[in-house]
């Protein structure tokens, strides 16, 4: 099977999980975003024009401000021509076919679609039939993946920690519904993270979950022993809607992320939270705040990573 | 019209033939096998040279999405990719709109069949009235009217005392009832075998469990209420050996496979191919492994096409909302042919599995080619390979996990009643 982001000669094509990517364009990516790093912080220049005279659409069939504004953010740097598009529901509702919508929306001369859904395998669905010189990222669909995420996440640990191959990285939480959980651990694997954990009750984790290369804790003291890095997930208030958890307070007090608890972790361990956080469920304020937080680093180096994603993307052709 | 079917090889299970024989069929029967009847003569001579003259094949689960879901199929198209398929009896099951729950849309639809003159339709009928799992049908009238037995088709049926009734009632008449096993809450918005691969593309998940515990349900009511049980689909090496085990202990149950899920695996959905989404769903290699064990030792007793057409917009969707279901008329004959040369199972042992084992269950004197029987036949040609492309398949449904596949046998002739119905 072809793995369907890559063209012919592997150049990145579409980006659209993190599974299968293979190490170089990863690091590759980490590496152009560097790049970016200062334009983002507003050394010389902020803008560059690589992406000049070319249409970035945010098509978004489900909400969410702050990925969509980063990725605004990041193809207004590159000088793209933006357009933000959110769908909801809405479209679906008044009869619009996905692939008619999609049509729609390659008629208008999109040269690349950001796209964020509900449904797992969305984008590789939009991805197989947009037409060859159309790029597509994925933003997020359904559980499944969320690269842009997990990349920038990998850009924040690569800053903070150097080397990937002496690590040893906790995933805490939702890991069952958590595209964003996929999407880390297949980075992490791909880039030689010896050691990845997942930590949560097991109504929160996947089938076969140590199939993708974790191993599986229950028990946040001996899961977060010795970590360098632990990346928190965000919890779903519906969870507690389908039986997969009694209450926030009872989750908070075993799964939740607090000083003591990260007293476990290495004295070095940074913390970690793609957002937006559930303060006092999912991790106290006083770690989301605190020394080892690195939270507000990820979205700053969002933008840097979702720019090099853009520009190596604008730079492959068909 | 008499019939001269010569020099073919004949393979008819039920009176364990294999072997060079040709056949003859006056009025609709067959006449003779092997030995040339006196005073015949033949209005038309098939030369079967080179070909393969077995029954036509049963197919225990077809929809024709008649009533209600014509711009899914018709009749007309579904019946066409039947005897396309080699396929002269099917039994289509009562998920139409509205189900097949009164007597009156069964005589409808046997009515419909029988004009097109094509493959014999054998309806089963709703259990519960609405397909709603809440009242019993009018079974005796349903059966009156031409039903061959009942079921829920897809739709669950939660209510234990209600199934059990049901079963009851069914076990009064001596009808049978055929049912899916799936727990509807474990199966709740599930749309891929609970394993790896859910787990990697974050699909909603389905688990054996959701299998094992209806199907611990039912068979036990089975022996509680001794009605005769046909389980439908069953999915998992767990399930087969529920059956196996409830066989061993004497229970009347048989049970069917998907074709697709005899050659398929949860891996094949690969990135999101949406005709892998199928009811149910693929499961692990390890369940796959064990159907085809299942079959082999008889547990498993009929291998059928659990045809779905579907319009191609509900499958141009991504994964979880595409509609499930497949094709699969005239896949039938090249995926039990596929089966029976990967297991080395001898040709008729595994075309006994679409032919006399489902006529047994449908309670047919058919599938077989004794004298005396209807003249019911497939030839096919076993060597000749063609790929599968959605254009030239007769079904208005297209959509299939073996499109663009190569597979091998060809039907040639089908011939139904003695009727010609179908020649390629």
């Amino acid at each position: 099977m072809n793995n369907p982001q890559l063209n012919k000669h592997g150049e990145l094509q579409h980006l659209l999980t993190t599974e299968g990517l293979p190490a170089g364009i990863v690091r590759n990516i980490l590496d152009k975003a560097a790049t970016f790093l200062d334009v983002a912080e507003g050394h010389e220049i902020k803008k560059v024009p690589l992406l000049h005279g070319k249409s970035v659409f945010n098509v978004f069939f489900e909400n969410s401000t702050r990925t969509r504004t980063t990725f605004e953010i990041a193809a207004k740097r590159l000088s793209a021509d933006v357009v933000n598009l959110n769908i909801g529901s809405s479209s679906t509702s008044k009869g619009e076919t996905l692939l008619d919508t999609v049509d729609n929306l390659c008629a208008m001369h999109a040269d690349m679609f950001v796209v964020r859904h509900a449904q797992s395998g969305a984008a590789h669905f939009i991805a197989r039939h947009v037409a060859p010189e159309i790029h597509v990222i994925n933003a997020g669909d359904g559980r499944h993946a969320h690269p842009t995420q997990a990349l920038l996440d990998m850009f924040t640990i690569r800053h903070y920690k150097k080397e990937f191959h002496n690590l040893r990285v906790a995933i805490v939480g939702d890991v069952l519904h958590s595209r964003v959980a996929r999407s880390q651990i297949h980075a992490l694997t791909t880039l030689g993270v010896p050691e990845v954990r997942v930590i949560a009750p097991k109504t929160l984790l996947p089938t076969m979950v140590e199939n993708l290369g974790v191993r599986v804790y229950h028990d946040m003291a001996q899961g977060l022993r010795d970590v360098d890095v632990v990346l928190m997930l965000r919890l779903q208030h519906e969870r507690m809607q389908g039986a997969a958890l009694p209450s926030a307070q009872e989750y908070f007090k075993y799964y939740g992320l607090t000083q003591e608890k990260l007293a476990y972790a290495k004295p070095d361990a940074i913390v970690m939270h793609p957002g937006p956080m559930n303060r006092g469920v999912e991790i106290d304020s006083s770690v989301a705040d605190g020394a080892h937080s690195v939270i507000l680093s990820q979205v700053t180096f969002g933008i840097a990573v979702r720019m090099a994603v853009m520009s190596i993307l604008a730079g492959t052709t068909a | 019209m008499n019939i001269h079917i010569k020099n073919g090889r004949l393979i008819d299970p039920k009176n364990n033939i294999d072997a060079q024989h040709d056949v003859f069929i006056v009025a609709g029967k067959i006449a003779s096998v092997g030995k040339v009847l006196a005073g015949f003569s033949a209005d038309k001579v098939i030369d079967a040279s080179g070909l393969i003259v077995a029954p036509g094949l049963i197919d225990l689960a077809a929809r024709l999405r008649e009533p209600g879901y014509e711009y899914m199929a018709t009749l007309e198209s579904e019946m066409e990719a039947a005897v396309a398929g080699g396929i002269t009896s099917l039994a289509c099951p009562p998920d139409t709109d509205p189900p097949l729950d009164e007597p009156g849309l069964v005589e409808m639809l046997k009515h419909r069949a029988r004009n097109l003159n094509q493959a014999r339709v054998y309806p089963v009928a709703a259990l519960t009235t609405g397909l709603k799992g809440q009242e019993l049908t009018e079974m005796a009238e349903l059966a009156d009217a031409g039903c061959v037995a009942f079921s829920q088709a897809d739709a669950p049926l939660t209510d234990t005392r209600v199934l059990m009734r049901a079963m009851q009632y069914a076990a009064t008449f001596g009808f049978s009832v055929w049912l899916r096993p799936q727990d509807s809450f474990l199966a709740k918005n599930g749309v891929a075998h609970d394993g790896e691969v859910a787990t990697r593309c974050g699909l909603p998940a389905i688990p054996v469990c959701a299998e094992t515990i209806a199907l611990s349900t039912m068979l036990t009511l089975a022996r509680e209420t001794g009605v005769k049980l046909h389980i439908c689909r069953v999915s998992s090496a767990a399930g087969v050996e529920m059956i196996r085990a409830a066989k061993k202990q004497g229970l009347a149950v048989t049970s069917d496979v998907s074709m697709n899920h005899v050659h398929l695996s949860e891996m094949d959905i690969g990135f999101f191919d949406p005709n892998c989404h199928l009811v149910p769903p693929l499961r692990s290699l390890r369940d796959r492994t064990a159907l085809r064990a299942g079959l082999l030792d008889g547990t498993i007793d009929a291998i059928c096409s659990n045809h779905a057409p579907v319009d191609e917009d509900a499958k141009q969707l991504p994964f979880a909302e595409a509609e499930a279901g497949a094709t699969g008329l005239e896949l039938l004959l090249p995926l039990v042919l596929k089966w029976a040369q990967q297991d080395k199972i001898s040709l008729s042992a595994a075309l006994a599995k679409a032919t006399l084992q489902p006529a047994c269950i449908l309670g047919l004197d058919a599938g077989h080619l004794s004298v005396g029987a209807a003249a019911d036949v497939c030839v096919f040609d076993p060597d000749t390979y063609w790929k599968v492309e959605p254009g030239a398949l007769k079904s208005q449904g297209k959509n299939t996990p073996f499109n663009g596949l190569e597979v091998q046998g060809k039907v040639r002739y089908t011939l139904v009643d003695g009727q010609l119905v179908y020649q390629n």
